[in-house]
């Protein structure tokens, strides 16, 4: 089930294009059982089988993954014409999944076979020789291939009279992933999984015959270095501990229940199991996954299917955080603030009528001296369309200001013409296909397997099959370009641009330019680049210079919907710039107002800046981190100042704590929407909890009909007739952003440049209360160059204090082959937050030191 | 199809027997056809039986009061059942006191009236109450839906839940009549000890199943000594009464009983 607006798509977002269908190569003819079929040429019997609507019985084979033919369960009898033309039997019967059809050939599976079926009997039987009994204790149990194909292919009883062979269990490999090898059938799907699609290979086979199983890396055979996971775990094959963010996806694909994840474990059985279709949250790759709920509590996430986003492939993170939703700090009543200082629960009514009075009062403070004027909104990067929609149209008619910003990080003057140039309302014009048909992908301010999961995987599986080249513009060669055997063209924060523009000039750079010049090359460029002046417009450049196409991939799930649905001080939705009087003209019209506000509002540091110096009344703020913000103390202050906030949230946060009045909304498990991936793509999904619980758009929408203005968005059915009806933009769009590239600061000795940038899984609040996951998180280290280390005198695995004026982090130092004077951190790791620690992002100046010896005291 | 139907059977054309009007069958599709007035399927009977039928029934009771009564006294007297009657649900224990049930949720797949709700969760080294890895953490039958067909002592794995005899299932309220954990669990005989505690040592849960285990070992009663020093069930404790308490549940519904039966007695 999809919830879909009255047309198919919004044309805010319009829909994907249909997929191109593959020229036909040649046909192969042959029969399966009798029936005669053709098949592209090289296509398997088990695939060929399956489009029949023949069943034959599996487990290593996986659509995804090449064919192994390691079970043998697929065994069916074949006739192929030999050299003479004559049709003969195959002496013995073949596996289907790794049997190409060939023309003329003749299957028979075991439905029209005495001998196939006696044959997957015995296979069968084989299995399940020391294949433990546990089902009733098993995960799997109920939805297990094994089980399965047992009733339908195998014996009704055992002959087998023998103790079965015991492995003591299980074997945590991670915190989170879990081995039991006595029920493993040595299928190699995990296997393959994690050396073809994720590229960290972590277990594999050992020893031989009967005593062949999954096993782990032996530690003392194995040295160690590199990024290592904050909770105990095996080794990986380069022998560092395994840290893996697809490793979920094993657990998954297992056809026994050999391989569990400690989350899950022994919670549930399938058929107590509500599944609803859902969207992941964390990122914005859009991963379709499945919510199975009981009794309205969320168990498990799994991977959903859609071969034009995430395959059936989805992070960890996606997979596994998800209790957040339902942490015991959720906020579930209004709040008021009252005489004392103290939050206490409010009806609605009640919590409605006081926020509007005082917004209100910041509006037009009854004293005229008064400076603090205004109301400006703060909706955090985590919005679905919809309620981005609704916080841009209160700002914009309820409140008549432009003064709003979605951007809840890092951001620049520069990235904002770049979204209102680039951006928005360009839906779909770079997409995940894209990347696989790509000959070559320049990343900038864009770690893949950090920040994108999905285009990673998507990059990696697109570099094995098809030898794409991946570029990276960064300070440091992180494991994950590695991964996708990637070329760095290392860049110290903060001269990206010049290395941008270098490309195709500088004659180092020059197998760059050509493989950007080549049809198809894509310039992927991350969030990130904001922070660097000039950069955007370097990336323009360089992609009007050589004819790549340039998409931005932003980290958080609510960035592309806050753009498109014009949560930017000068843009309106659809990318219709506020400068531009037509435009407001057409939303106006649309809205049913007179005007809309026309000088362009304030960004996110400007809202800030102004609150803490007194300029602002009164704030409205969505799903807001303060310490994702530049600078988290300048915002705590602001808070602190403003006359009046409002605070819509799922959580009790920083913000709240701060806010006059708190207003519940609902979490994505609990209200319908829509996400919008880095493509533009529209990700419906459906509401899966029954809850009280409102999304931001219907509180918004009660908050305006208290401020005496009908917004006509209580519904998401209104809201997307709205979007429907605004439609697009074909007026003049923004300018190409030029501005010229930053001379990079002085580097003293004593002092670095930093660069930073966010892991996958970290301290980020979305990943609460889930141990075990977290407990497969990169273990935070700082990362410096040989020649930095020796001249601040910190080894390879010392500790090194970095600070700032604002304070300072101490972490276990690794040397790593990048630019002198440059220091890389984690942004948001665990205990270790850049923005709270240090105020400085990537680009400032931090003094190095030897940290002190003992970690535990300096923390 | 249709016209391979049609030749098989032959029309019933014999005569009907004597005084017995049977109507010709319809073949499928066919409506019967009515029949002409009404044609008694009683046979008549001779004239002396036509005489004394008003006063025949009164034989029935007359030979009737010379048989033995069958009237239980229930409540004053209880009649056992017989012994596989199928009562309310028991969940067991094994010889050491470590529970039978492991949370698979078989009964509850097995139950056709969605009666049997079941968690299931890990076992851990503080918290052990069941041999291997998983326990049932919550278990509960609701009896307002339970209707006694027994699939669900027949889908356990490892016999944890059976049947007793006990049929009184009374209560005032509807929450009265669904039995968690603690009121299904099997009292605590000689030799067991109150879970959770470690399995016996050097045990695994196959030899549990195939009932190596007879009765709990010193090891385990000094793990219980060391973790619920007035736990008792431990040797030299207050005694297998002390620990058997009911639970809320079954507590309430046996006074409610009670109280039913003293009502009801002559």
């Amino acid at each position: 089930m999809t919830i879909l607006s009255s047309g198919p798509t919004t044309s805010l977002v319009p829909a994907a294009p249909v997929a191109p269908v593959a020229p036909e190569g040649e046909l192969v003819t042959f029969t399966v059982d009798g029936i005669e079929t053709a098949v592209p040429k090289g296509t398997l019997v088990i695939r060929a089988a399956e489009q029949l609507g023949i069943q034959i019985p599996r487990f290593c084979d996986h659509p995804l993954l090449a064919p192994a033919g390691a079970c043998r369960q697929c065994l069916v009898e074949v006739w192929a014409p030999g050299r003479d033309g004559a049709l003969a039997k195959m002496p013995k019967p073949q596996a289907s999944c790794t049997l190409e059809a060939t023309p003329g050939m003749q299957v028979k599976t075991q439905h029209t076979s005495p001998e196939a079926d006696k044959a997957q009997h015995g296979v069968m039987e084989l299995l399940l020789i020391n294949h433990p009994l546990d089902c009733p204790v098993c995960d799997k149990g109920g939805e297990c291939p094994l089980q399965n194909q047992a009733m339908s292919n195998g014996r009704a009883s055992t002959r087998f009279v023998d103790v079965k062979r015991t492995f003591p269990k299980p074997i945590a490999i991670s915190t989170q992933i879990l081995l039991d090898r006595e029920r493993c059938i040595l299928c190699q799907r995990c296997t393959r999984f994690s050396e073809e699609i994720a590229g960290d290979v972590f277990i594999d086979l050992q020893k031989r015959g009967a005593n062949q199983q999954i096993g782990t890396f032996d530690t003392n055979v194995l040295g160690f270095a590199g990024e290592a996971p904050l909770g105990a775990s095996a080794e990986d094959t380069s022998g560092r501990p395994f840290a893996s963010y697809f490793s979920g996806n094993t657990v998954q694909i297992c056809p026994v229940g050999a391989l569990t994840s400690a989350a899950y474990r022994f919670r549930s059985r399938p058929f107590d199991l509500v599944s609803t279709p859902g969207i992941g949250e964390h990122d914005s790759q859009g991963s379709a996954i499945r919510i199975d709920h009981r009794r309205g509590v969320v168990l498990r996430r799994l991977a959903g299917e859609d071969p034009t986003v995430n395959q059936e492939w989805i992070t960890d993170k996606d997979r596994f955080a998800f209790t957040w939703q339902s942490a015991p700090d959720r906020i579930t009543t209004p709040l008021v603030r009252n005489a004392d200082g103290e939050l206490e629960p409010a009806s609605w009514v009640e919590a409605l009528d006081v926020a509007a009075a005082g917004l209100r009062a910041a509006q037009q403070p009854d004293d005229p001296r008064d400076t603090a004027i205004g109301v400006a909104v703060l909706p955090g990067g985590r919005l679905t369309l919809e309620d981005a929609y609704a916080y841009g149209k209160f700002a914009r008619v309820a409140l008549g200001t432009n003064d709003v910003d979605g951007r809840a990080r890092p951001h620049s003057a520069e990235e904002e013409t770049f979204l209102g140039h680039h951006v928005a309302g360009r839906t779909l014009q770079v997409t995940f296909a894209d990347l696989d048909r790509a000959p070559a992908v320049l990343l900038v301010g864009l770690e893949a397997e950090e920040e994108a999961g999905i285009a990673f995987l998507r990059l990696r599986d697109s570099v094995v099959s098809r030898k794409l080249r991946v570029l990276s513009v960064a300070a440091l060669a992180s494991r994950g370009l590695e991964r996708l055997s990637g070329t760095l063209l290392p860049a110290a924060p903060g001269t990206e641009a010049e290395v941008l523009d270098g490309i195709g000039t500088d004659p180092a750079l020059a197998e760059t330019a050509t493989l950007l010049g080549t049809a198809g090359a894509l310039v992927l460029v991350g969030e990130r680049l904001a922070g660097v002046s000039g950069g955007f417009s370097a990336a323009v450049r360089l992609a009007q210079r050589t004819g790549a196409r340039l998409a931005w991939v932003p980290r958080r799930v609510g960035e592309r919907s806050a753009v498109e649905a014009g949560l930017l001080p000068s843009l309106l939705p659809g990318g219709r710039p506020v400068a531009d009087s037509a435009a407001r003209v057409d939303l106006a019209a649309a809205w049913g107002v007179d005007h809309l506000p026309a000088e362009p509002g304030r960004s996110t540091t400007e809202i800030l800046a102004a609150a803490r110096a007194g300029q602002l009344g009164g704030l409205v703020v969505g799903g807001l981190e303060l310490a994702d913000l530049p600078d988290p103390a300048i915002a705590r202050e602001a808070l602190d100042r403003a006359t009046f906030v409002v605070s819509l949230e799922v959580r009790h946060s920083e913000v709240t704590d701060r806010a006059d009045v708190v207003l519940p909304v609902a979490p994505p498990t609990e209200k319908p929407g829509t996400f919008v991936t880095w493509e533009g793509r529209p990700r419906p999904f459906p509401q899966a909890l029954v809850s009280h619980s409102m999304a931001d758009h219907r509180v918004l929408d009660r908050l305006a009909d208290a401020l005496g203005v009908e917004l006509g968005l209580q519904t998401i059915g209104a809201v997307h007739d709205e979007l429907d009806q605004l439609g697009g933009w074909d007026g003049t769009r923004v300018g190409a952003p030029d501005v010229p590239a930053a001379e990079p600061p002085a580097v003293s000795p004593g002092t670095a440049v930093l660069a930073t940038w966010h892991q996958l899984l970290d301290g980020g609040r979305l990943q609460s209360g889930e141990p075990f996951l977290a407990g497969t998180a990169k273990r935070p280290v700082a990362r410096i160059s040989a020649g930095t280390a020796t001249a601040v005198g910190v080894e390879d695995g010392g500790s090194l204090t970095v600070s700032t004026d604002a304070g300072s982090l101490t972490l276990p130092a690794v040397v790593t082959e990048m630019p002198d004077h440059v220091v890389w951190l984690p942004t948001n790791a665990v205990g270790a937050g850049v923005r709270d620690a240090l105020h400085a992002d990537a680009g400032h100046l931090v003094r190095l030191a030897p940290g002190a010896r003992d970690l535990e005291a300096s923390a | 199809m249709a016209d391979q139907r049609k030749p098989v059977r032959k029309p019933a054309s014999a005569q009907p027997a004597k005084g017995k009007a049977v109507a010709p069958k319809p073949r499928a599709g066919e409506v019967a056809a009515p029949q002409e007035g009404y044609q008694s399927l009683i046979e008549p009977r001779g004239p002396l039986s036509d005489l004394f039928a008003p006063v025949g029934g009164f034989g029935v009771t007359l030979s009737n009061m010379f048989r033995p009564t069958v009237t239980d006294q229930y409540p004053s007297e209880k009649a056992p059942t017989k012994p596989r009657y199928h009562g309310r649900h028991q969940l067991n224990r094994y010889a050491d006191g470590l529970e039978k049930c492991i949370g698979c949720e078989l009964c509850a797949w097995a139950c056709p009236a969605d009666a049997i709700y079941v968690e299931g969760a890990d076992n851990t080294p503080d918290n052990q109450r069941s041999p291997g890895e998983r326990y049932g953490s919550v278990y509960q039958i609701n009896y307002l839906r339970c209707i006694f067909c027994g699939l669900c002592i027949e889908a356990c794995p490892t016999r944890a839940l059976t049947m007793t005899n006990e049929y009184e299932l009374a209560g005032p309220t509807r929450a009265g009549m669904i039995w968690e954990k603690q009121d299904l669990l099997a009292p605590l005989r000689s030799g067991m000890l109150q879970a959770p505690h470690p399995m016996v040592e050097g045990t695994t849960d196959t030899d549990y199943y195939r009932g190596a285990v007879t009765a709990s070992t010193p090891a385990q009663a000094a793990w219980v000594t060391e973790h619920r020093p007035d736990d008792p069930t431990l040797p030299g404790g207050a005694g297998l009464d002390a620990a058997n308490v009911p639970g809320e549940t079954a507590a309430v519904m046996a006074a409610t009983v009670a109280a039913a039966t003293k009502q009801g007695k002559r």
